[in-house]
């Protein structure tokens, strides 16, 4: 059983996340985003952007990496071996793009359990190092009978 | 380019696509994504935690997916907001043919905000595996 006093808890950035070109390229061919705004940074620039254009969920990747704060907190006491991916939503404030520094702040939104599972809901709110706030990543995690 | 409003009624139904996966992709998608979790990989593994295989990313399946929006839409910049539940795994065999998931889509409203709400099926050996899936789409 998780510990719910912990909802509402504010872990802060640890470091930024840097958007890198050839990350962005790599995600897209991954997932078959063949948008050339992904792909051709020619066609991210006609479009009015800076550089490649983020696949819509590329943000995993920094929510995962900045929520192993919670994931691999003691106090919590997550057992991560049992931990299942429930839900996940992703909410822009405008497109990720690369050359994006990104502070992450992450933030334990809920926690619950039911039918024996324990659930925490976590979001990762990414903006600007001059505090434009760009996309925020919610995922439920589910520990599967971990809450017997 | 994106969609302009006059082009979008409830209930349309965006062109469909159907994707294949192998092992491989799951490696491909791993790297890219930086999800190495061996369920995703290892059949050992994934049989010994009660899977009855290797299974797809959660993440992967809603990636594969939303390109049938973004390619609607006219580009990923056009979706502000996309969420979904993860109802089934996706189990992916070892062989060539891999696992196939049918994507389809539908104009569930058009708000005054001037966005189309979408509405996403995935599914996979004839069941679902995205639960309420949804994309906001901004409109021209």
């Amino acid at each position: 059983m998780l510990n719910a006093s912990f909802i509402g808890r504010v872990y802060p950035a640890r470091g930024t996340y840097l958007v890198g070109r050839e990350k962005v390229r790599e995600f897209a061919r991954a997932v078959r985003a063949d948008n050339p705004v992904s792909l051709d940074v020619e066609a991210a620039r006609a479009a009015g952007y800076q550089d490649l254009v983020a696949p819509v969920t590329f943000p995993i990747a920094l929510a995962m990496e900045a929520a192993e704060v919670v994931i691999m907190d003691p106090e919590l006491g997550l057992d991560y071996s049992a931990v299942v991916h429930g839900e996940q939503g992703f909410s822009f404030a405008r497109p990720l793009v690369a050359g994006d520094e990104l502070e992450i702040v992450v933030t334990i939104e809920n926690i619950r359990s039911a039918a024996g599972n324990d659930m925490i809901t976590v979001r990762a709110d990414a903006a600007t190092l001059d505090g434009e706030r760009v996309v925020t990543a919610t995922m439920l995690l589910v520990a599967r009978g971990t809450a017997a | 380019m994106s969609i302009s409003r006059s082009e979008v009624t409830v209930g349309m139904e965006l062109p469909s696509k159907t994707f294949s996966i192998t092992r491989a992709d799951l490696v491909t998608y791993a790297g890219a994504s930086g999800d190495f979790n061996v369920i995703h990989w290892n059949e050992r593994v994934a049989v010994s935690v009660g899977l009855p295989n290797v299974i797809a990313h959660g993440m992967f399946t809603m990636g594969l997916a939303i390109n049938v929006v973004t390619d609607w839409a006219g580009g990923p910049e056009f979706v502000t907001d996309y969420s979904c539940r993860f109802t089934r795994p996706v189990v992916v065999p070892d062989d060539e043919v891999g696992a196939s998931i049918e994507v389809s889509a539908s104009v569930l409203e058009v708000t005054d905000a001037g966005t189309a709400i979408v509405s996403l099926s995935a599914v996979c050996e004839g069941q679902t595996v995205l639960g309420k899936a949804r994309a906001v789409v901004r409109l021209a």
